[in-house]
């Protein structure tokens, strides 16, 4: 165990995937000498040559083609995009072709290997291009997954499963935790699941759902809301897509009220699709309406930022309104 | 035109509009491989790097009084530049992005065109909006995202934007700009106005889709625009060697069928020249012209980055050698157009108004709470009122947490 920070532990599971097999490979802007604008994939080149980390020109259609066309010759890429805000120009390539490759091919040919690695996230003063929460976009594209780590132990293990999964997988690094966010990390190989949520902590009254950064988020609401007595549950739901509603229901069933935190606008985000799942399966379990605490729908400010994000103070008075209901 | 290799070669201007799918097309009876560097695009430059005018260079007509302003303006940037890493470094704002050494490209442009010209720009062009007439104080509120910003204080440093000036709000996303600036032409020609656009990219912009796709719908609908590339050697960390492999970025506006010039982006006269050349051909001939600026980022990427990383400090002295500052000074005393007295009451006067007009941005209150709901469509709608409301109650529960809106929360 290593006392390590996210970009650490993401810059670990590198080299363990690109040290495990020789068919993975690093590149988008700036990736290569200089080890990207965040430094996740430092010492990458230096370590194992410019043909498997490289810097690309800039463009990220361009990118993600290329790391399609890539993957379906059976590499292993796992390609960056600079900031979440960046995505969209790609993003032909990854609703029509990543994701698309294996079933219009009837298995023939797939994006499987493919990993695209992006930090997303807001509260670092980025204004509108800098901190959009983009998850759910991707969540509505069959034939990917979507997976968010917390904390440094957890972006190495969910960052090397996706790199080995066989499917397509979009893994977006909650960036305001890059060098925040510090903690013990093995040094050698390790993966967690994906597709599985994460009990954080048990609690009575109310299941508490977030991922990536908002997890600190809801901690520090749980905190305050033990103090009236409220008894929280606590889960990281790690994948987005799929999903584990069973983890999610089963806690649900027991505490009889949910809350979702999420950092991206309210309206089409993830929050309203695990809301219509836990009404039908929980239904008669539910104590109060599902609550939602969200991000304004508004593109994201940058004066307003403190205002608009669904910060714990925001938590708090939901979990109040929802256990009281 | 045929060469020794019986190549047809094409010189008749540039671009022949008639040339297209298999029309007119030449033909060889032996295999021809072409390759870069088959036409030659050189270098328009008028000042050596010492300020001196070459022999028989095409001149531009400049008056005294341009010339004055094209020289404040570089300097003007250049005290703004530096105060702002200072700002960026003592915390008063989160972010900033120098242009230093890129002040001969973007103001000698700018001084080309006429005030009605659009000008769409990347982000390092503050030369072209302050030649513009963009003020201090402006700025200021920009950076600082205070109220008195038009832009609402939305985007981060740097995002200048004013419609009177015709200068186009900045977006972060690369490249974005270069196909709305074809759009944008071509509403300026169906109008019938005597202006056109101007856009601005780097060399790495260049790179995206969207550069690919303007160019290409500017040529075939003859738009109005100069696409005016910048080309500083480097995208963040990636050189140019990184970015592309053919010649620069003016190889391709021949591709595309477009009218192109390259020119040293250190010689104010030369870009000047030159964009008024491409303004006088767009505007008769409705079509639009590629210029790339050759030049260098001596400054930092932005205050984020740190270029020891990834380039060496005898490159950068090349450069600073070739300082497009100096140059033009130069040249101004071989006019004897430089009062130099004058001039140092000008910096010390420019400084003292840029620190001014900060301790006063500094002071002023961002915008009001509901503004975080306004603009995002033309009224907002049910939903956005709604959470506009639930957020002021919130904010007047919590006002401490929330001190920057707290204390004028209105609500009605
Ligand atoms: C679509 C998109 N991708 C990535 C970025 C991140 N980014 C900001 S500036 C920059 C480099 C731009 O280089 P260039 O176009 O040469 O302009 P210069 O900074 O040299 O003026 C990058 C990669 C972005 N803003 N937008
Ligand atoms: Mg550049």
């Amino acid at each position: 165990m290593t006392k390590m920070n996210m970009l650490q532990a993401i810059n670990s599971a590198l080299i363990t995937a690109m040290t495990d097999d020789e068919k993975v490979m690093v590149f988008g802007e700036d990736v290569g000498h200089f080890g990207g604008v965040f430094r996740a994939t430092s010492n990458l080149q230096q370590k194992f040559g410019k043909a498997r980390c490289f810097n690309t020109p800039l463009t990220e259609q361009g990118i993600i083609g290329f790391a399609n066309g890539l993957a379906s010759h059976g590499s292993v890429p796992v390609a960056e995009i600079q900031f979440g805000d960046y995505i969209f120009p790609a993003f032909d390539q990854i609703v029509n072709e990543t994701a698309k490759f294996r079933y219009r091919s009837g298995g023939q040919f797939t994006c499987g290997t493919l990993t695209i690695r992006t930090p997303y996230g807001g509260g670092i003063a980025g204004g509108l291009y800098h901190s959009q929460s983009p998850e759910a976009f991707f969540a509505h594209i069959p034939g990917m997954k979507v997976v968010i780590p917390r904390n440094p132990y957890q972006a190495k293990g969910l960052l090397l499963a996706s790199i080995r999964d066989d499917n397509p997988v979009l893994f977006m690094e909650p960036k305001r935790l890059y060098r925040a966010s510090v903690g013990e990390v093995p040094e050698e190989d390790y993966e967690l699941p994906l597709g599985k949520a994460e009990v954080v902590k048990e609690g009575d009254h109310i299941t508490l759902l977030a991922w990536g950064a908002q997890i600190e988020v809801i901690e520090k609401a749980a905190a305050m809301a033990e103090k009236d007595g409220i008894s929280c549950e606590i889960i990281d739901l790690r994948s987005i897509l799929p999903w584990d509603a069973e983890t999610v229901c089963a806690s649900v069933k027991k505490t009889g009220r949910l809350l979702v935190n999420h950092e991206a606008p309210q309206t089409g985000g993830f929050a309203s699709e695990i809301s219509a799942t836990v009404q039908e399966r929980c239904f008669l379990y539910l104590e109060s309406p599902i609550t939602r605490v969200c991000g304004l729908d508004t593109p994201y400010p940058l004066a307003h930022e403190k205002e608009y994000m669904p910060d714990h103070l925001k938590t708090y008075e939901a979990i109040k309104r929802c256990v009281n209901f | 035109m045929v060469n020794n290799d019986g190549v047809k070669v094409r010189l008749r201007g540039f671009m022949v509009k008639d040339r297209n799918h298999l029309c007119d097309v030449g033909i060889s009876h032996r295999v021809n491989i072409i390759d870069k560097g088959t036409v030659d695009i050189p270098m328009l430059q008028i000042l050596r790097p010492d300020g001196s005018v070459h022999d028989n260079a095409d001149m531009p007509d400049i008056s005294k009084a341009t010339a004055q302003k094209i020289f404040q303006t570089m300097h003007y940037i250049r005290v703004l530049d530096e105060r702002m890493v200072g700002a960026q470094r003592q915390g008063r704002i989160s972010f900033y992005l120098a242009c230093s050494g890129e002040e001969a490209s973007t103001v000698g442009s700018a001084a080309a065109l006429s005030e009605h010209d659009m000008i769409m720009s990347q982000y390092r062009e503050q030369g072209t909006l302050a030649y513009r007439g963009y003020r201090t104080e402006q700025f200021m509120n920009q950076m600082f995202s205070n109220k008195l910003d038009p832009n609402k204080g939305r985007q981060m440093p740097i995002h200048y934007g004013d419609k009177a000036l015709n200068f186009m709000t900045i977006s972060s996303p690369l490249g974005t700009q270069i196909p709305q600036a074809a759009g944008y032409a071509y509403g300026q020609k169906m109008a019938g106005n005597d202006a056109l656009t101007i856009c601005y990219f780097g060399e790495g912009a260049a790179s995206e889709g969207d550069f690919h796709a303007g160019l290409n719908m500017a040529s075939v609908l003859s738009c109005p625009v100069i696409f005016f590339c910048r080309n500083n050697g480097y995208a963040i960390s990636t050189p140019a060697s990184e970015q592309f492999s053919g010649d620069g970025i003016a190889s391709r506006g021949l591709g595309y069928g477009i009218k192109t010039i390259r020119v040293d982006g250190n010689d104010v006269l030369a870009v000047y020249l030159a964009t008024q050349k491409a303004r006088e051909i767009a505007l008769a001939e409705h079509c639009p012209v590629l210029i790339e600026a050759m030049t260098y980022r001596l400054a930092a990427h932005s205050t984020s980055d740190d270029p020891t990383g990834y380039r060496s400090k005898e490159e950068e002295q090349k450069w600073r050698e070739k300082d497009p500052v100096q140059r033009f000074e130069n040249w101004m005393k071989s006019k004897n157009w430089l009062d130099e007295a004058q001039h140092k009451d000008f910096i010390e006067k420019t400084r003292q108004e840029v620190l001014a007009a900060m301790k006063k941005a500094e002071q002023v209150d961002i915008c009001d709470i509901d503004d975080l709901v306004n603009d995002v469509y033309d009224t907002p709608p049910w939903h956005l009122q709604v959470q506009l409301s639930q957020l002021k109650q919130h904010i007047s529960q919590y006002p401490d947490a929330y001190p920057k809106t707290s204390g004028r929360i209105r609500h009605d």
